[in-house]
């Protein structure tokens, strides 16, 4: 048994990344904060499945992608602990946590929609205030934007 | 260039506020000078403000500068469906500064962005009004001899009111203490509170308009309590006469208090305060003009 979970593991797996540790309830949004409904890359998604430190948890495998920093601390905001294994020859060759930057670019929307950001072809951009309990400012109108009510563009 | 642009007080330091403290008062002792001689100043208002178009207006006039631009949205190619983008693109070709207002918040710092002359933002929405805030500072300098440790009072509508968050920034750097007088629906927002908290800025808060409070007051910064806030009309009937200030109210106060109020007022300041010594109100207006030379040469380099 031991030999067959390795080799799915593994053989599913020879260069890419491994996403862990994604609270189940935000797997599929995971999922389409880094577009992998476009991509054409081979992924295996797994949902629901017993974690001890967060009790059910989704993991994704994407083959031969590499993410940018940029592009994996989007996931931040919706899942903070969440954690990365980049795979090369079938060996885990680095592990990452994501953390959340300081600036996001066109990552959030503003909930204002007197802002002008929802009123002018452009991009976003959002200060994070604050990292532990993720709040961000809209740099444009200025508005305080809390966890719960952040969106996702 | 760019970051001679002026959005938000906050873009200010508190030494850059001291040195435009001392520039303002070189133009109102000598409101005339033609610093500007050749200069192109752009206003757009794409929402209208007669008051403070015709400040910005005249500040520039009374320098020997040109005016072109708009006083209302409906002139401009933005009701063709032009992004602001591309108007601001096209105006900084032509001008040397940009004064705008415009009704979405945000306008201003995304036009310094993409703009190649400096802006000057004149009111975006509800969220910013430096020039305001900085006319605000000079009149309270000029009537208390410093900004330090002075006691200030506000009063009406602390929640939507842009005038009083943007003074409350601008005066944290000078260790005052706050007294917000507001009905509840309209108290001072609590990211406000939040920010005086963790500057060591004591504060007090009141739904009851008193004397008491007055009386310890050296500035007394009145707003105007608006209708339209209220989801209940009950509740604003009710409140809409109590944060009135009649001249008897004074009788006690300290001698160098002064009212201070963005206008237009309606109600809120009793027209016989108008002859007391202590209301300012007026004259704060008229601040505003060397307020806006003082600005408008430091957004140029001029010294």
């Amino acid at each position: 048994m031991a030999e067959i979970k390795k080799e799915l593991q593994v053989v599913a797996l020879e260069n890419g990344t491994v996403i862990d540790h994604i609270p189940s309830e935000q797997l599929f949004k995971v999922v389409s904060l880094l577009h992998l409904h476009t991509s054409t890359s081979r992924i295996t998604i797994g949902n629901n499945l017993d974690s001890e430190r967060i009790g059910k948890k989704g993991i994704i495998k994407i083959s031969d992608k590499f993410f940018e920093e940029y592009e994996i601390n989007r996931i931040s905001l919706i899942a903070p602990n969440v954690r990365l294994n980049i795979i090369q020859n079938y060996e885990v060759i680095e592990k990452k946590q994501v953390t959340l930057p300081d600036l996001l670019v066109n990552t959030v929307k503003c909930a204002n929609p007197n802002c002008i950001s929802n009123n002018e072809p452009m991009e976003t951009r959002f200060h994070v205030t604050d990292k532990k309990n993720v709040a961000v400012k809209c740099h444009y109108c200025e508005r305080v934007v809390e966890k719960e009510d952040i969106e996702i563009l | 260039m760019k970051n001679k642009s002026l959005v938000s007080i906050t873009d200010y330091s508190k030494d850059e506020i001291l040195q435009l403290l001392k520039k303002i008062e070189t133009f109102e002792n000598n409101p005339n000078q033609r610093v500007l001689e050749g200069k192109v100043v752009a206003t757009l208002f794409f929402e209208p403000s007669t008051r403070t178009r015709l400040s910005f207006e005249t500040a520039v006039n009374r320098l020997g500068g040109r005016v072109i631009g708009f006083s209302d949205a409906s002139t401009s190619s933005s009701v063709k469906g032009e992004t602001l983008k591309d108007t601001i693109m096209m105006v900084s070709n032509y001008a040397d500064l940009i004064v705008m207002r415009h009704h979405f918040e945000g306008a201003a710092r995304f036009a310094s962005e993409v703009s190649s002359v400096p802006v000057i933002n004149a009111g975006d929405g509800s969220n910013q009004h430096p020039s305001q805030t900085m006319l605000d500072l000079y009149s309270i300098y000029k009537t208390q001899g410093t900004l330090n440790n002075l006691q200030i009072t506000m009063v009406g509508d602390l929640k939507y009111g842009r005038t009083v968050h943007s003074l409350l920034m601008a005066m944290s750097h000078f260790n005052p203490v706050f007294h917000f007088i507001a009905p509840k629906e309209l108290e001072i927002p609590h990211a406000y509170k939040t920010f005086c908290e963790s500057s060591g800025i004591e504060y007090h808060e009141y739904s009851e308009f008193l004397e008491d409070v007055i009386n310890l007051s050296d500035i007394l910064y009145m707003t105007r309590v608006q209708k339209e806030r209220f989801t209940d009309l009950m509740e604003y009937e009710k409140v809409k006469n109590v944060y009135t200030l009649r001249n008897k109210m004074l009788e006690n106060s300290k001698p160098n208090l002064r009212v201070l109020h963005p206008l237009p007022r309606v109600n809120e300041i009793s027209y016989d305060v108008d002859d007391n010594p202590k209301a300012y109100y007026f004259q704060q207006a008229k601040n505003g003009l060397y307020t806006r030379e003082a600005i408008i040469c430091t957004a140029l380099d001029i010294d």
